[in-house]
């Protein structure tokens, strides 16, 4: 047994991490914010030249052909950083399905494209409330057309193509969609996460064809347990971010003659955030694992991640304004990025009562 | 990163293995049967000397010391695959392989050594931790027991607490106070002592869970040869570090308990019709949140284990484990006892799986108090992880007798 990172990983991490807290830093956000910018563009293209978009695609697709634990290392760092990027869409959720479930052709055509940064995808799945996790969504794919209306759409102002959940006729499938065609239509919604833009996408009969390789609930729910892992790796950094910023401003504010952080009740608080911090990043290593050495129980690892992930997340995003005090609910003081993004990852790919079952379900009986 | 065995781990594992099924069953504790503490020492006594004789008793400790030199993944693996067998492994042994022999095997000369690994190892000695007492816990450094010395002999007058199985142990580690004119820490001086020495008084205490595990102990001029001294007069803190830090690797669990309450929830009908606990969502999320965080206990035990077997500085790892460990341990039993519903108040059938749980549920009590409280780990955790200022103290730097 050897649960560690390698020493690649590790200088990766570092550098990921330099580069994001330079580029992505938090004047730059407020920045996107205030222009109502998509994304970050220009990060997006650094990111590019440097791989980091390839990093879990084939090498014969154009990408560097890691690890899910390689990308893991770049989720977190993209985490800690709250950077506006299409990253979750397009090279987790989207690639990942072609990746997994695209024809041969389907793959050359994009794959090469996402990693290079020429084009942007994104995961259409969700129609507004309702449970999108039966996977019996209203959306129809039928003669090579979609039909129907996605929402929320993370992204999908900037995506050049979308996967789309539909129904098939025989069971629910994943339908390819170039998202520049008249039959396609996109409304900006208002985010509640300003930096991550989110679209309601009209399909009128959009021309689209299926990923063959996504018929049936098995596939798309593998594709969901990988991108879950992902998205845990990515709230494991953003709540280390959090008690960061809270232990630093503890450590300089005074407060009755000492520091506030030298009082129990803000010291013990941060200890138990560490520590489920701890618990969610050994869970999202096993999920990475997992996902390429052990795929029988990536459901079940899948799912531990992501609770543990965002329970540590929505914990340390809230007790990080809490320890602020008044200036934590100011723009300035830069916590609210954490506390909307902490919304994002809870809810998106299904909120915890939807994971706790998944899990359940694969537990030996 | 791998999870699994590497080749050596996997051909160390298979042979524990062999070893085991050819050994383990003639000493495995019947189920259900429940033994007087003299008995169930005794065959723990047994089952260690069948591990020595094997090869497999103190596995990570030095052959020099008369243990097998292995590595910390191997003895990980052998618990592991020891724990498959229901075995007289109670604090009685622990006490001695994991405290004594460390206290000594550092600290000790090379006659104590000599006297005390092999005579532990083979389970002829068992031990007792006398550290705690009444005005010292987590204080610990606040002890009041002194020693004084006379002639090639200290005299011992004070009282220990919480000492389990000192009533039927043969030795105690035990520290104590040889100088109160300097700062707490500094004056502590650590022994080893024979039980069976005049003066030494053990009284049962009896427990919450309803047995006497642990005693008071009192110690009335009880005359310990200076050659039973471990360490330098005056570094007996040192001492307690060591024994305190080999306590919080050891904890956490192996065993994956919250599967099989899954299991039970599954298989326990509900109301009416054919509901079972397990189709209520409620249940389901308790469940998948305990069983997410055991996960992660066992990963993060995982990656400290790794640490360790490089020789790298875990830092404060182990009592992340501890913390997270117990406070779970206890939520999860608590669950574990409503899925019963009132069955677990009081069993009709099934009555000794019942009668485990609740004994768990008192017990999980203890993990959180002792071997480091729940709110000395968050102290630790928050100064050495999180670099946040101590607590004001107002005993520091201050001599002993003047506090
Ligand atoms: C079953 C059992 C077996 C034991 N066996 C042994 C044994 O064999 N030998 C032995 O020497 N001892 C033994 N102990 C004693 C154990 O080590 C102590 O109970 C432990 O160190 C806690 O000390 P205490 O009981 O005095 O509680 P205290 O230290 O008085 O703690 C009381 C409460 O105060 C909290 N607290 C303590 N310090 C702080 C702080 N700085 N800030 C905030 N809160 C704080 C604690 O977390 C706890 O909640 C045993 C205990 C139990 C329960």
């Amino acid at each position: 047994m050897n649960f560690d990172l390698s020493d690649e990983q590790k200088m990766l991490a570092e550098q990921a991490c330099g580069l994001l807290a330079e580029r992505s830093a938090p004047e730059r956000l407020r920045a996107l914010i205030g222009e109502s910018a998509e994304y970050d563009e220009a990060l997006w293209r650094e990111l590019a030249e440097m791989g980091f978009l390839g990093a879990a695609i084939a090498e014969g697709h154009g990408g560097l052909g890691m690890t899910a634990l390689d990308l893991g290392v770049i989720s977190q760092e993209l985490g800690r950083a709250n950077a506006s990027l299409p990253f979750f869409s397009s090279v987790v959720l989207a690639a990942e399905a072609l990746s997994q479930c695209g024809t041969e052709a389907q793959k050359q055509a994009l794959l090469p494209a996402v990693a290079s940064g020429a084009r942007i995808g994104t995961f259409a799945y969700a129609e507004g409330a309702a449970d999108w996790h039966a996977l019996a969504p209203s959306a129809k794919f039928a003669e090579g057309r979609v039909t129907g209306t996605k929402s929320p759409v993370a992204d999908g102002g900037i995506a050049d193509f979308a996967v789309v959940l539909v129904d098939a006729g025989n069971g629910p499938a994943l339908a390819l969609v170039d998202l520049d065609q008249p039959e396609v239509t996109r409304r900006k919604l208002d985010s509640f996460d300003q930096l991550r833009a989110h679209y309601a996408i009209d399909f009128a009969g959009a021309k689209a064809e299926l990923l063959t390789g996504a018929t049936g609930a098995g596939p798309i729910t593998r594709l969901l347990d990988i991108a879950a892992v992902q998205a845990a790796f990515e709230a494991v950094g953003g709540a280390q971010a959090c008690l960061a910023m809270a232990r630093d401003y503890a450590m300089e504010r005074q407060i009755f003659g000492r520091s506030l952080a030298s009082y129990q009740a803000i010291k013990h608080r941060l200890a138990d955030i560490a520590v489920a911090i701890e618990l969610a990043l050994s869970n999202a290593y096993y999920g990475a694992w997992a996902a390429e050495n052990a795929p029988g129980d990536l459901p079940a690892a899948a799912a531990v991640a992501r609770l543990t992930a965002i329970a540590a997340f929505e914990n340390a995003a809230r007790e990080n304004i809490q320890v602020h005090g008044g200036i934590g609910y100011t723009f300035e003081a830069n916590c609210h990025f954490y506390y909307r993004r902490e919304r994002t990852l809870a809810l998106s790919l299904g909120g915890r009562e939807v994971w706790a079952d998944r899990l359940i379900a694969h537990v030996a009986r | 990163m791998d999870f699994n065995d590497t080749p050596e781990e996997a051909t160390f594992r298979a042979e524990a293995r062999a070893w085991l099924a050819a050994n383990a069953p003639a000493h495995v504790l019947p189920e259900g049967e429940r033994l007087e503490d003299f008995d169930e020492m005794a065959r723990g006594r047994a089952w260690q000397r069948a591990l020595y004789d094997g090869g497999y008793a103190g596995i990570t400790l030095p052959r020099a010391l008369g243990g097998r030199g292995g590595t910390i993944i191997e003895a990980v693996v052998f618990a592991e695959e020891e724990g498959r067998y229901r075995l007289p492994k109670g604090p009685y042994i622990s006490i001695g392989l994991g405290m004594a022999l460390t206290v000594i095997g550092k600290h000790g000369t090379p006659e104590q050594i000599a006297r005390f690994c092999e005579a532990t190892l083979k389970g002829e000695i068992t031990w007792c931790q006398l550290f705690s007492e009444p005005s010292a816990g987590s204080d610990l450094a606040n002890l009041r027991t002194k020693a004084v010395p006379d002639g090639d002999h200290w005299v011992v007058n004070g009282q220990k607490v919480w000492s389990s199985w000192a009533h039927l142990a043969e030795w105690g580690i035990m520290v104590v106070r040889t100088d109160p004119t300097v700062p707490k820490h500094k004056g502590l001086t650590f022994f080893v002592v024979n039980m069976k020495s005049p003066g030494v008084e053990v009284r049962p205490i009896r427990q919450i869970s309803g047995a006497s595990d642990f005693n008071e102990t009192f110690l009335t001029d009880v005359r310990v040869p200076d050659s039973d001294r471990i360490g330098e007069v005056g570094g007996g803190w040192g001492c307690c570090m060591t024994v305190l830090m080999s306590e919080r690797i050891g904890s956490g669990s192996e065993r994956e308990s919250i599967a099989e309450m899954i299991d039970y929830a599954r298989h326990t009908p509900r109301g009416a019709g054919a509901a079972t606990a397990l189709d209520s969502s409620a249940v389901r999320l308790a469940m998948a949140q305990a069983l997410a965080e055991e996960r992660g206990e066992k990963y993060l035990q995982a990656r400290l284990r790794t640490m360790i077997s490089r020789g790298e500085d875990p830092g404060a790892l182990a009592s992340m484990i501890k913390l997270a460990y117990a406070g779970r341990n206890q939520k999860s039993l608590g669950l574990g006892m409503e899925l019963r519903g009132l069955d677990a108040l009081a069993a009709s059938g099934e009555a000794e799986a019942t009668q485990k749980l609740q004994y768990e549920y008192i017990w999980s009590t203890v993990m959180r108090i002792a071997g480091g409280a729940d709110e000395v780990l968050r102290n630790q955790i928050a100064e050495r992880v999180l670099g946040m200022p101590g607590d004001i103290r107002t005993d520091k730097n201050v001599p002993f007798d003047q506090l």
